[in-house]
This record gives C-alpha cells, structure tokens and sequence, in this order.
C-alpha cells in the first residue's frame, strides 16, 4: 500500500490547522450571527479536555474515577470566587456577604485556573492516595462519593460566605476573546499528549495490560497510579475553570454525576485509550446534545401527536446510545488507535474500493 | 444527652443500618461472584420504590407487596442477562462501564416515566402504627426492619451453606473457571445470585421508603455507594459482614444526625471507607486474596 511521505503529513497538518485558525476567525467575524455555534464549539474545547484527562487515566492505566464532576467542582468555584470583579461582589454575595479573606482576592483568570487545577489535584490527592494504594476497585466508588459530597458541601450552609450556598454565584467575566477556550484547551491536550507518550505514559499502559507484570518488571504501581490520577484530576479541575467562565453563572447543580457520566460516554463513544477518539467523542457528543433537543419537545405530525416525544426522552436516547456502544460496539469510533493522515487515507482507499467493488456486482444482478 | 433521646436515635439508626445491610447483601453477592461493583443495584432499589407506588394503586398492600418483590427480581435478573452477560469475556472495565450504563438509563428512564419530582410513597397503615415503649416512641416499621434483617440473613445463610444452589454459589465466587469446568452452570448460579440481591432490596426499599415517605429518580443513587461502602466495611464477599457494615453505617450516621452535623453525615460513610482501606483493607470478615498471574 502507498504510504505518504513526511512532507506531504506535514503539510496537510499545517493546512488543517490553518482551516481552523480560519473558521474560528471567520466565526469570530461574525460573532452575531454564529453565536450558537461558537458556544457549542467552546462547549466541546471545554469537554474535550476533560473527557482526555479521563481517558489518561480509565483508557491508558485502566484507572476508573467517576469524580469528574466533583473536581471540576472544585475548579469552576475557584475560579469563579477568584476572577469576579471586586465591585460586582456585593451584588453577588448580596444575602450573606463574602469572606473577608476572599473579598479583595482577585486573580488573572489563567492564574485562577491554574490554582483550580493545583486545588482539585490536591484534593484528588487525598482521596486518591489511600485508596490506590489498596484496590483501585474501589476508586471508582471512593470518587463517586466524592463528587456527590463536593456538591453538598458546596451547598451547605456553613459555607455561604465562600460558595455563597445554594445560590450560585454569577456575573464571572467572559473569556477576552473566542480564541481563548481553544488556546487553553489546545495546549492542556498537548501536555497530556506528551506526557502519554513519554516514559511514564508507556508504564502506564504497562500497568493497565497487566498490573503483576507491570510491577515485575520494576514499575512502582502506586508511584504511578497516584501520579496519573493526580495530573488527571489537575486538568479536570481546569476545564471545571473553564467551564464556569464559559457559563458565567454556576451552582452546585451544574455538577451531578450525570456531568460525570455524559464525560464517560464522550470517552467510551470516541475509544477508550484514544486521545483524538476523545477530542471527536466531545464535539460530536456536544452537538448532538443540541441538535437532539427536538427528542425532548412533543412531536406532532399531521395533527398527530407521536406519543414518545417529551421532557427527558433525549436522555434516555443517550444512555442507550451508552449502553449500545458498550455492548456491540466495544471500541468505540477510534478504538485505541489515534488519528493519523495514513489512517484517513486507508480508510478512504478502502471505502472508495468497496464502492467500486459494489457498483458492478449491482449491475450484474440488473443483467440477470 | 437525656438516655431516653439517646435509645430514640439508637432505634432510629438501627433501622436504617438494616435497610443499608439488606441492599449490602446484594452488592457483596454479585461482588464476589462476578467482582464487578453492580453500580445498577441503588437504581434497582430507586425502582422498586417505583412499583410499590403503582402497586398499591391497584391492590391492597398483602397483595401489592409480593408484586413489587416479584417485578424487582425480574428487574435484577433481566439486566444481568442484558447488560452483563453478554461481556462475560471482556475485560473488567467494559462491564463495570455497561454497569454505570445501566444505572444511566435507569435513572433517566425514571426522569422521563415518572418526572422528576418527588412522589409520595404509599404508607402501609400496618406499618406505620406507632408503638410505646416507655418514654420511646416508634412506628412498627422502624421495630420490624432490624428483626426483618436478622431473619433474613440467617435465612439467607443457612441456604448459602446448606442448600445445592449456595454451594454452587460458593464455588463460583471461590475460582469462576474451575467451577465451572465442575459442571456448575455459571449462568443459572449468576441468576440466581442477582435473583437474591434484587429481593433483598425490593425489602429494604419497602422499610426505607416508608419511613422516607417520598421516591425520586435519584433516591437509589446516594444510599446505593454507601451500601457498597457498608459491604466494604465488613469485608467485600461476606454476607455478615455485609450486614455488619449495613448496622454501622446506619447508627453513624444517625448519630451524626443528631449531633446537629447532619450536611456531613453524607460525607462520613467515604470518610470511613478511605479509613477503613488504611487500616484494615479487607474488611472486617474479609478474606485476604492475593492476585494470581
């Protein structure tokens, strides 16, 4: 088979990048008109991180963490109580006053990020580390507990002057421009990209494939698990950042288990083990969200009204989309392979071939 | 504190440690059988609280009663045989995924069925009868759930150790191939186990919604991890320990209650799990496994 040379990879990746650098300037352009678009690309940039950081961890280690939404809890509040403006707080906090500590607080929104980040893997940390040591079993429901907890933390009482309780907080400022979700989410993704192909990302495979072996063979398993998760739960806690200044307004709500559990199936729908898998999982999950609402609307044709067509019909779609992929089609759309210009083009010689192959059998069964 | 208001909360929190132990049993079961954490079991709980609304709309509650344990075992038995045999051979993740999956559609199917507003849970006048004692006070139900659980285990025990199906049972969980190279049809004994575990927590769910008065789509999630939690605590595998765990939960966080810390009664079952995988991993009636390779 023809294999494509380096030179011509290399330029269509760089015609690739300027296609995009192009769309989003002509979106950006045109800001009004697209503006629904744009929030459901920023949306998937958003999802994307996370539903990576979370196949770093279940696809590459065979880690299972269910606390996604938990510790972008963590980071949305973060940066929400650090970026919004000074003067705007009292209008926010307007029931029980903000912390005296926190009311002149006030961090550049990359900083706030970053310590949302270093907050949820912190917090990750503490979780994480006694429980990894044991069985990682349990790992899974350790952090489910978690993000249920997180969220009723966040709501208590206790903490109003903080989280400012069950009533949210609002008014967080907007991204500068439209460019810089994807920057953001752009340079996490690349950071993740080399750690999984570093030295440390090949023990991590080693220990998802066989953890006895692994450890045979000179890896220290908890040094490991404890490392990936706690990255894993730093760049969650990003995108949780990213996520409150992309909705400007956040409550404990946001942040059930089914935040969790829609991240679950971007990763599970795009490959586990596969980080452009991911990245495509994300934006066609988001858009699908939005273009499947009509589920959750009454139907009605000629007069007639469907009958299965109501509130909630959209997600039940989605979880047996979840369900469907786990059972028939365990790879998912990538498998755990990644996307590579020789990829795209066996796969386009192969379905060109097949249609080629068909036609004529067609036209021998008109013959007949 | 007043000794009378200290035996109030004891029976309080024993209660809800049997209903917590009845949903344990189920989730230690098919833990040691399949080694999959049955994320579905809590939805399985949340439903039939479900059938039991639609149940006794119809029927009066003697007859309502055995329906609901019926359609909950059909519940627990149809999504073994949907959602986990089929991945019999695939890897762990794939089917502790299918059960997260299920647990999924279950709560969303709920939202979609009944909305997402809460629902009042029928109230058994029978159960609900307040009895004295002394300067106590108590419905039947919170007096019976205790003894329910007791009988049950014991029952439940005495067929695990006596009866054909237990033993079969055993061996599976003890090592799956070679049982079933014995001749053990795996497939019946997984059933069956399921079988158990959904009629466990058909029961716990008619003691503890009754007490909870309402049913919302959500209302297995939460009591469903800490029950895991509670059969980690007594040692995964273990049907006492299970129940052990079930009664510890139950008075802790009862007591937590009534300290006034109630926003953290919540967080307390975790809090004592990451303990209790520090101190002693295996439980407290767990057998230590080591990996094979």
């Amino acid at each position: 088979m023809m294999k494509m040379n380096k030179r011509t990879k290399l330029i269509l990746t760089i015609a690739l990048a300027v296609a995009v650098m192009l769309l989003l300037a002509y979106l950006d352009a045109n800001r009004a008109q697209y503006s629904y678009g744009i929030a459901i690309l920023q949306r998937s940039a958003i999802y994307a991180i996370v539903a990576v950081a979370m196949n770093m961890l279940t696809g590459f280690t065979g880690l299972f963490s269910l606390g996604q939404a938990g510790f972008m809890a963590i980071g949305a509040y973060t940066v929400a109580i650090l970026t919004i403006p000074v003067e705007d707080r009292p209008s926010v906090y307007y029931i029980n006053g903000i912390a005296d500590a926190l009311a002149n607080a006030s961090l550049p929104l990359w900083a706030a990020l970053i310590l949302g980040g270093l907050l949820a893997a912190f917090v990750g940390g503490l979780i994480g580390i006694p429980v990894l040591r044991l069985k990682s079993d349990y790992l899974a429901i350790a952090t489910l507990g978690f993000s249920e907890i997180i969220r009723a933390v966040i709501a208590a009482p206790q903490l109003d002057r903080i989280t400012n309780g069950s009533y949210g907080l609002k008014s967080i400022p907007n991204f500068g421009s439209i460019y810089d979700v994807f920057i953001i989410a752009f340079l996490c993704i690349l950071v993740m990209i080399l750690i999984i192909n570093s030295s440390y990302g090949r023990a991590f495979k080693a220990i998802r494939e066989d953890e006895v072996a692994a450890e045979a063979m000179g890896i220290n398993l908890f040094k490991h698990k404890g490392m990936v998760f706690i990255i894993s739960c730093f760049f969650t806690g990003v995108s949780g950042g990213l996520l409150a200044v992309f909705m400007r307004s956040i409550d404990s709500k946001t942040f059930q288990v089914m935040l969790t559990y829609d991240i679950l199936l971007i990763v599970v729908l795009g490959g586990l083990g596969s980080i452009t898998g991911s990245i495509i999982g994300s934006f066609l999950i988001t858009a699908a969200r939005e273009w499947l609402r009509f589920f959750d609307n009454p139907l009605i044709i000629a007069g007639f009204q469907i009958p299965l067509f109501r509130s909630g019909f959209r997600m039940v779609i989605f979880s047996l989309v979840l369900m469907a992929i786990v059972l028939y089609y365990r790879k998912g759309i990538m498998g755990s392979k990644e996307f590579s210009w020789d990829g795209l083009y066996r796969f386009i010689h192969r379905l060109l071939s097949r249609v080629r192959r068909k036609t004529p059998g067609k036209e021998a069964n008109h013959h007949e | 504190m007043d000794i009378s208001v200290f035996l109030q909360h004891c029976l309080t929190g024993i209660s809800l440690g049997g209903a917590y132990a009845l949903i344990a049993i189920g989730y230690t079961m098919v833990y040691g059988i399949l080694r999959l954490i049955n994320f579905a079991h809590g939805d399985i709980f949340m439903m039939a609280g479900y059938f039991m609304i639609f149940a006794i709309a119809s029927f009066p509650w003697y007859i309502a009663i055995p329906i609901v344990l019926i359609a909950t075992i059909i519940l627990g038995v149809l999504i073994e045989r949907v959602a986990y045999k089929p991945l019999r051979n695939a890897p762990r993740m794939s089917i502790m995924i299918s059960a997260i999956g299920v647990s999924y559609l279950l709560q969303n199917l709920a939202t979609y069925l009944f909305t997402a507003l809460p629902r009042g849970y029928p109230t058994i006048p029978l159960l609900k009868k307040i009895f004295e004692i002394g300067p106590l006070s108590a419905s039947l139900v919170t007096l019976i759930t205790p003894v329910i659980t007791l009988v049950l285990v014991y029952v439940l025990i005495l067929l695990i150790n006596h009866s054909k199906a237990g033993m079969a049972m055993r061996a599976v969980s003890k090592d799956f191939e070679t049982a079933q190279l014995m001749g053990i049809r795996i497939n019946q004994i997984i059933s069956i186990t399921f079988a158990v575990g959904s009629l466990l927590a058909a029961v716990g769910s008619i003691l503890y919604f009754t007490d909870r008065m309402t049913v919302f789509p959500f209302s297995g999630a939460l009591p469903g991890l800490k029950c895991f939690v509670a059969a980690v605590l007594g040692g995964i595998g273990s049907i006492p320990g299970a129940m052990l765990g079930g009664f510890v939960l139950g008075l802790g966080e009862t007591a937590l209650v009534a300290m006034g810390y109630s926003t953290f009664s919540d967080a307390f079952t975790f809090v004592l799990l990451i303990l209790m995988l520090l101190i002693k991993p295996t439980g407290l009636f767990g057998e230590k496994v080591t990996d094979k390779v």
